[in-house]
């Protein structure tokens, strides 16, 4: 193992990575750990104050920064030791929970785990630089161990952030397609908005759904919020009507534009069996008489 | 010629309740219909309701043959509500084209059941 420096003086990557390989890398890392820890407050200080300086975090305070930085520090060590991550991505990604609430971005989730990888990277340079082939092995093993860190908190920051975005859109989806009761066993559905394919299957379910919990027997689709409606979303709305009858419900649609009763005819879809009514107010109206309801204002009552 | 048939059918008043199993098979919803095509003079009964709350797939040939079952009924001068399809059923049902036209349906048999009975006090 035995190498000149004469015969490296610009360490290439590769051979760096085969050496990696080749070398005493448990011996090193064992070393490397250790000088670690024992220059753990030193260092951690160093990583704070640097992310101070380079304005990251700017949402947490001093003190939180720092309580981190603690918590980074260690698992990032104990990874290094362990070489395994599993902590470290459960750690990196119980972090993101609590940081992405306070916007933090993913840039500066990065741009700590570099900044640590920089402070460590420094501190090695300073304590061999005595030795240069012992700082070029330490530096094999600490690079690729390092890397996977970096990555490894990256990674897990990316997937909390593509999680609660996911969670988010689905909370915006339930929270578009209300199915409301109006009275007993009459359910309007406000449609606002584009329609597409799988929100027009999601508010079929939604709906039947609902027609069977509140045992409701008439429905009323208000699609005054709808602006266009292709094909694809008419034969949709055709198949709810279908599916709501299957249940024993009469669905009354309300508010078609005349933009879409020009499509819709145009495109030449079915609706023959489905009953249409002007307005939101016509359509509920016509639903009352349907469950037998009068509405009769207060002093005409005998 | 009830023994045959593997699905019951009780009688309520002037109504025929037929209770459908998950998963029946395909040759006990024919006899079912025979059975009850035949009962429905007999038992000198005015509707028929077929609950099928258990089924949760139905297939083209178990929506046509309660298609049938329904105009087989109507010819022998009584009325037929299928009730208890669930929602998951009902959706695909339509994708599938399977429409149950003319067919009278409900939500369960308490509804069935009143159907039934606006429908004979309209007919007298």
């Amino acid at each position: 193992m035995l190498q000149t420096d004469g015969d490296r003086p610009d360490p290439l990557p590769h051979s760096r990575r085969e050496a990696a390989h080749f070398a005493e890398p448990t011996l090193l890392l064992r070393e490397l750990v250790a000088h670690l820890r024992q220059n753990r407050t030193q260092l951690r200080e160093e990583w704070a104050r640097r992310i101070t300086e380079a304005k990251l975090l700017t949402a947490m305070s001093d003190e939180e920064v720092f309580a981190e930085a603690t918590a980074v520090y260690d698992n990032y060590v104990e990874a290094l030791e362990t070489g395994t991550f599993e902590a470290l991505q459960a750690y990196a990604r119980n972090l993101s929970e609590r940081i992405i609430p306070r916007r933090v971005e993913t840039h500066e989730v990065v741009g700590i785990v570099l900044l640590l990888r920089d402070v460590l990277a420094r501190s090695l340079f300073a304590k061999y630089q005595a030795d240069f082939s012992k700082l070029d092995r330490i530096l094999d093993a600490y690079e690729p161990a390092a890397n996977r860190i970096a990555n490894t908190v990256a990674v897990g920051f990316v997937q909390e952030r593509e999680r609660v975005i996911r969670q988010q859109q689905e909370a915006i989806r339930e929270l578009s397609t209300p199915v409301l009761q109006v009275r007993e066993r009459l359910l309007i559905l406000p449609i606002i908005g584009l329609i597409d394919p799988q929100r027009a299957r999601q508010l079929t379910e939604q709906l039947l759904r609902g027609i069977r919990s509140n045992r409701a027997k008439v429905v009323v689709i208000d699609i005054t919020g709808v602006a266009a409606m292709d094909a694809t979303v008419a034969n949709h709305l055709v198949q709810t009507v279908e599916a709501s009858r299957l249940l024993g419900a009469t669905v009354i649609v309300t508010g078609l534009s005349p933009e879409i009763a020009q499509t819709i005819v145009k495109i030449g879809v079915d609706l023959g069996k489905m009953s249409t009514v002007g307005d939101l107010q016509g359509g509920i109206e016509q639903a009352e008489r349907l469950l037998g309801y009068k509405v009769v204002p207060i002093e005409q009552r005998p | 010629m009830r023994d045959a048939v593997e699905i019951p059918v009780l009688r309520q008043g002037s109504v025929l309740i037929a209770t459908l199993r998950p998963a029946v098979p395909d040759v006990d919803l024919v006899r079912l219909r025979t059975a009850l095509v035949e009962e429905v003079v007999r038992m000198r009964s005015r509707g028929v309701i077929v609950d099928v709350t258990a089924i949760d797939v139905m297939d083209s040939f178990a929506s046509r043959t309660l298609q049938e079952l329904a105009q087989m009924i109507r010819l022998r001068g009584a009325e037929t509500v299928i009730v208890g399809i669930q929602p998951d059923v009902a959706f695909a049902m339509v994708q599938l084209g399977l429409r149950m036209e003319d067919v009278a349906t409900a939500l369960d048999l308490e509804e069935g059941m009143a159907y039934l009975n606006r429908k004979f006090q309209t007919s007298g």
